[in-house]
């Protein structure tokens, strides 16, 4: 990989933090560094394979993997719920393998949210400063204070069962926040509300982070929801981290088949022969310009052009139109080259779309192809 | 113009029907509650303010007397007898009330961390008991805890009874058999607070700095609160009003007032004392409703705890 690449892929394009809510960020965060974590349930179910991760302070990572792929089960370690049958946990530079969940400073917003429906919504959120022995006119300050921090208005003074879904998330946010933990955990957070209201919130989730500074491990299997909040990902499967890295990173060069499916990618090619930069795969010959030395070759959808018509030409491939999606800012086609298919989406600009059954050329640029292994 | 009209006369209807419906569906039932419930109410109140014919019978005029007999007054001046048999019966409920909740409390919580498939199992093997006949089952407790039998002799070697005494009849056997009868009407009410517990949210409060002890106190033991006074309700008032149990366990010195009740309307036949004990007992009953209603508003925070 070269090194513009590098550095703009590590470049997060998300949300910076505004210039007065400076003081907020580098309030507290802290580090996670996880050596050898392993656990199992029962007899024959693994579910960590012996986990090394860093995680940096004040970072947005996420684990991401298919269900029992282990991302719970290491979140659930992390906030104490779960002991490791080995392996170490150093939080903030402190050792707690073994300490408690209650004697942590880290917060969990759960799946189920687990707002306590016999309080009160400011009993909520007071519950962990209260439990931590705040006294009462301290306790009610703070949830003043995230509460308006969060927009939560009136939410306040209602009852836990006159929310609505998206509600309950926010004061299970808040409630979880208003403790000013060092490392914020979320366990699919998002995963129980409706598309719109759920991006709404990946954003407001991201701001707050961004203001706050503080290290939040967010769980998800949903790739988009991955790519769009994290700093940094990691992919698990099987109990085993698959790899780590920057958003397009993960997505541009994937190490492995598993990170390449698991990231939307269905263009996957074994390669059969290779002479220097001539990649040889079921859809002819290639030319490929630092792609690595793996034995799959990947096709990004959307680095492809195409071409009416058959247009002769080094990296051009002639292809036959066997389905066409049209979803108004671009259009995902179904390719076949002799009897493999090949997925590409073009950007609509208003111009022609092949349609099915047309014959057209596939260009393919040599740097966009990158390779890995199975 | 033509609003006013209509208006009135859609809503007219509309009530109109709902008034049918309402007579429809509620008519059965306050006829049941009429014929079986209020006339006989109002027959044993009549009773009581009768006066003690020659064969226990009551007969006119109207007078108090029952009450006075009820309160200890009798011909050979004031005996404490009744009240005794009074603060027994409270004693009674209280003590096997406090036991049952400490017996069923665990078993209904331990039932809901068992699989789901054992679950139904479990709370039948707790229900399964109470479809024997009552008699049968407090016989069967007589047997364990006569003189002599190994639970007697037991209690007699720790020097718990005097030699030969046994643990039956005592008040002793009466709580043991009111926990045992009850059981059930604790389990099931609490399984159901338990089972509607979200686990997570015994998580989160470990989560939110709570040590395991005040997890449960915090976010597990109020959240079963409306299964807890909905057991003690269902236990509490018939332990109350028991007859059997007392009868065969408990002895001259074991009675409670359900036993008081029936011997005035069988052997000391007196049915005007009988009918005020069951007035008694009837005011005592909706007044320990009426503390509870109160308390499960209180301590229930907005959930009604129906009873």
């Amino acid at each position: 990989m070269s090194e513009t690449m590098t550095a703009e892929i590590a470049d997060h394009p998300g949300i910076r933090p505004v210039a007065d809510e400076q003081d907020r960020a580098s309030r507290k965060a802290s580090s996670i560094e996880m050596q050898g974590l392993h656990k199992r349930f029962g007899r024959d179910t693994v579910a960590l394979d012996g986990v090394d991760l860093d995680i940096r302070a004040g970072e947005f990572f996420t684990l991401l993997g298919p269900s029992g792929c282990g991302k719970t089960t290491l979140l659930r370690i992390l906030a104490g719920l779960e002991e490791p049958d080995d392996g170490t946990l150093v939080v903030g530079g402190k050792n707690v393998t073994e300490v408690p969940p209650h004697q942590r400073s880290v917060n969990t917003v759960f799946q189920s949210y687990a707002l306590f429906p016999h309080l009160s919504v400011r009993d909520n959120l007071a519950f962990g400063l209260k439990m931590r022995g705040l006294p009462a006119a301290e306790r009610n300050a703070k949830v003043d204070e995230i509460a308006e921090f969060i927009k939560l208005g009136d939410l306040v003074e209602r009852r836990v069962d006159q929310l609505s879904g998206g509600q309950r998330q926010r004061i299970a946010l808040a409630r979880a926040l208003v403790c000013e933990p060092d490392v914020l955990l979320l366990d699919e957070p998002l995963s129980a509300l409706d598309a719109g209201l759920r991006s709404q919130l990946q954003v407001e989730l991201l701001r707050v982070q961004k203001r706050l500074g503080m290290t939040f491990v967010f769980v998800t299997h949903d790739q988009d929801e991955a790519m769009v909040m994290s700093d940094r990902i990691a992919v698990l499967n099987g109990g085993n981290i698959q790899q780590v890295g920057a958003p397009r990173e993960v997505y541009e060069r994937p190490l492995n088949a598993f990170v390449a499916r698991f990231m939307g990618h269905d263009n996957l090619y074994p390669i059969s022969a290779r002479q220097g930069d001539r990649l040889t795969t079921s859809l002819g010959e290639l030319t490929a310009e630092d792609a690595g030395a793996g034995d799959l070759l990947l096709i990004r959808p959307e680095t492809l052009d195409l071409l009416p018509g058959e247009v002769a030409g080094d990296n051009h491939l002639t292809a036959t139109v066997g389905e066409r999606l049209y979803r108004g800012s671009h259009a995902e086609f179904r390719l076949e080259i002799g009897d493999t298919t090949l997925q590409a989406t073009v950007n609509n600009r208003g111009r022609h779309l092949p349609e099915v059954g047309e014959t057209v050329t596939v260009v393919v640029a040599p740097e966009d192809l990158v390779t890995l292994s199975e | 113009m033509s609003y006013s009209g209509v208006m009135p006369s859609a809503r007219s209807r509309a009530m109109v029907r709902e008034t049918r419906h309402l007579l429809f569906t509620v008519t059965p039932g306050a006829f049941w509650i009429f014929i079986f419930l209020v006339l006989p109410s109002a027959y044993l109140m009549g009773v009581a303010f009768m006066t003690n014919g020659p064969y226990g019978l009551p007969q006119m005029p109207l007078s108090l007397d029952s009450f006075e007999r009820l309160a200890g007054f009798g011909f050979l001046g004031w005996s404490p007898g009744n009240l005794y048999t009074l603060l027994r019966s409270l004693w009674q409920t209280l003590v096997s009330t406090a036991l049952v909740v400490v017996v069923a409390y665990p078993i209904a919580y331990y039932i809901t961390t068992c699989r789901e498939k054992w679950r139904p199992l479990l709370l039948l093997a707790v229900v399964v008991p109470s479809w024997t006949n009552q008699v049968i089952r407090t016989f069967g407790w007589m047997n364990l805890l006569a003189p002599g039998t190994p639970l007697s002799g037991l209690a007699e070697s720790l020097g718990l009874v005097a030699p030969n005494m046994g643990l039956y009849p005592s008040n002793f056997a009466v709580t043991l058999g009111l926990v045992y009868n009850f059981l059930p009407f604790m389990v099931l009410p609490l399984y159901g607070a338990f089972e509607k517990l979200d686990t997570a949210q015994v998580e989160a409060a470990q989560d939110l700095y709570a040590s395991p002890m005040r997890a449960f106190w915090h976010a597990v033991f109020p959240q079963t609160l409306p299964g807890l006074l909905a057991g003690i309700v269902l236990v509490a008032i018939p332990a109350f009003g028991m007859y059997v149990i007392p009868e065969l366990l408990g002895g001259g010195k074991g009675m409670m007032l359900g036993n008081l009740v029936a011997n005035q309307f069988a052997g000391a036949s007196n049915w005007p004392l009988g009918a005020a004990g069951a007035i008694l007992m009837l005011l005592a009953t909706f007044l320990g409703l009426y503390v509870m209603r109160r308390l499960g508003k209180r301590l229930g925070g907005g959930e009604e705890v129906v009873i």
